[in-house]
């Protein structure tokens, strides 16, 4: 194709989404909305994903230590939990340091035990990460296998529960996000069928004329990009300034008690960059498959 | 320059529109097709520029079997095939020029023969100071003017009618007719199905009737043979 007819097309492409005003602009409200609901439900489903994997990763084994085994075995056993499957580190934890542990964890009222540090009543013991944090109970039931293990701790019950948590919640949010985009694709590629059809006659006469079909499409194509990707501005800036604000009131209030979201910069860039990507291919695919059916004449 | 052998169509819904078409068409010759409504006119005509595909046979044109060209192939046919169409098939939103110069813009002509030949072929149908007009602007003669001058634009050797003064009043019909016999002095071969007696009978031509999807009468110098 000579840049001579690039040029045409483009031109062709914004002529007739100026002349057909109204239906580009219900095309672009059509792009607009779902893509608000899919980015909305896209940063909410993200920031899911994120807390509960926050969560998961605090989720860690002890294995406390026979008071019997002498501390000069230490390592070797280390070694050998660190060869069973699935697990990703190990650490060693004293006594001491675990009563440490436990006040500072315990703030004020952890004073109290502070007169314990003569006769620490604890045990020394292994933390255990698994390489990932579903594999806990299976792990810790190995560890509790060996010898110099007194006991395992990994909050059973609560853990398991947790995942199922985090689990349904990321599925339904996968579902969510993926109805939205089929709708989104429906919806579009009805609204730009419809000022297609009105076109129907400009298509039949440039195929008389001796138009190949790769002519007639090429600005359709650049038209329905250029609808899709202008469907996705407000729902980019929508979602940039509301998440930002949402980031900071979040961060401000609650941050430093339990949940942290997702930083606003790599997150706002990638899910813009999805939005006009998402825009752009449905608008071209809504176009395309529309103008197809008016090809065969 | 045309050649039909043995030209059979069958719609999908089982109308035998075609049932055995021979005939051959000089380089430069000026043939009418008559016949009455639903006799196959139309789809002889509609054959002719590969609108519709012939269920058998075999259709010549500018040396192309139109029933074996692939539909990849179709555009390049077509444009060594000027069509004209009752309802004149122009696009309302684009100039006298831009409706015109379309037909050069999808051959990908430089802007500057783009220029020259449809400045050329609207001084043919005498239309120059009107290229600046839409379609609505125009009476039907005109619009009509316009579409000749889009399918001689680039210069096929054929130029294809189908009832092209249908539409008009008998005045214009004749305006529309001096185009088609200078269009036709130049060199090129016209097909031009029609209903216009008078025309028929007055710029005597080749005729061809079809009727039931035959040919029962092919004429040198005919006349229109119906009474309408």
């Amino acid at each position: 194709m000579k840049i001579r007819t690039l040029k045409r097309h483009f031109v062709e492409a914004f002529k007739s989404m100026g002349r057909n005003g109204w239906m580009s602009f219900a095309s672009i409200s059509a792009v607009t909305v779902t893509l608000l609901l899919v980015s909305v439900f896209l940063a909410i489903l993200l920031n899911i994903n994120f807390i509960a994997s926050q969560i998961e990763d605090d989720v860690q084994i002890r294995a406390y230590i026979e008071r019997t085994e002498k501390p000069e075995r230490y390592d070797a056993y280390k070694q050998e939990l660190e060869k069973l499957g699935k697990v990703k580190t190990v650490e060693y934890q004293s006594k001491e340091e675990g009563l440490d542990e436990l006040i500072e964890s315990l703030g004020d009222e952890g004073e109290a035990f502070s007169s314990l540090k003569n006769e620490n009543p604890l045990r020394d013991a292994f933390i255990i990460y698994t390489e990932k944090p579903q594999d806990t109970a299976a792990v810790a039931k190995e560890v509790e296998k060996f010898k110099f293990v007194n006991k395992v701790e990994y909050g059973q019950g609560t853990v398991e529960k947790l995942f199922k948590v985090t689990d349904v919640a990321r599925n339904v949010g996968i579902v969510l996000v993926l109805g939205l985009v089929f709708t989104a694709m429906f919806l579009i590629s009805n609204t730009i069928k419809l000022t297609i059809v009105t076109r129907r006659r400009e298509i039949e006469i440039m195929k008389l004329v001796g138009a190949t079909n790769g002519f007639i499409r090429w600005p359709f194509f650049i038209e329905g990009f250029a609808l899709g990707v202008a469907g996705a501005i407000l729902p980019i800036v929508v979602i940039s300034v509301g998440y930002q604000a949402i980031f900071d009131i979040v961060n401000q209030k609650l941050g430093t008690v339990f949940i942290e979201l997702l930083p606003v910069t790599p997150l706002i860039p990638q899910l813009a960059l999805l939005m006009i990507l998402i825009g752009g291919v449905i608008g071209v695919w809504g176009s395309l498959t529309s103008v197809r059916k008016f090809l065969k004449i | 320059m045309i050649e039909m052998v043995d030209v059979w169509k069958t719609y999908p819904n089982g109308v035998m529109a075609l049932n055995g078409i021979d005939v051959y068409i000089e380089k430069g010759e000026f043939v009418y097709v008559v016949g009455p409504s639903g006799a196959g006119k139309s789809t002889f005509i509609k054959c002719m520029y590969r609108e519709e595909k012939p269920t058998q046979g075999s259709i010549i044109i500018n040396g192309t079997n139109l029933a074996k060209v692939k539909e990849r192939q179709i555009p390049k046919v077509r444009r060594k095939i000027g069509v004209i169409f009752q309802d004149f098939k122009l696009l309302p939103r684009l100039t006298v020029y831009e409706n015109v110069a379309f037909a050069l813009e999808v051959i990908e002509e430089s802007p500057k023969v783009i220029r020259e030949r449809v400045m050329e072929v609207l001084d043919l149908v005498k239309l120059k100071n009107k290229a600046r007009m839409f379609p609505d602007e125009l009476s039907g003669g005109e619009q009509q003017r316009v579409s000749i001058a889009r399918s001689i634009v680039n210069h096929p050797p054929v130029v294809i009618a189908d009832e092209p003064t249908g539409n008009l009043d008998p005045e214009t019909a004749w305006e529309i007719m001096e185009i088609f016999k200078e269009i036709n002095a130049r060199g090129t071969t016209v097909v031009m199905a029609t209903h216009n007696k008078e025309i028929v009978n007055t710029i005597t031509k080749r005729v061809i009737a079809i009727e039931g999807g035959r040919i029962v009468r092919d004429e040198a110098k005919g006349d229109y043979g119906y009474e309408d």
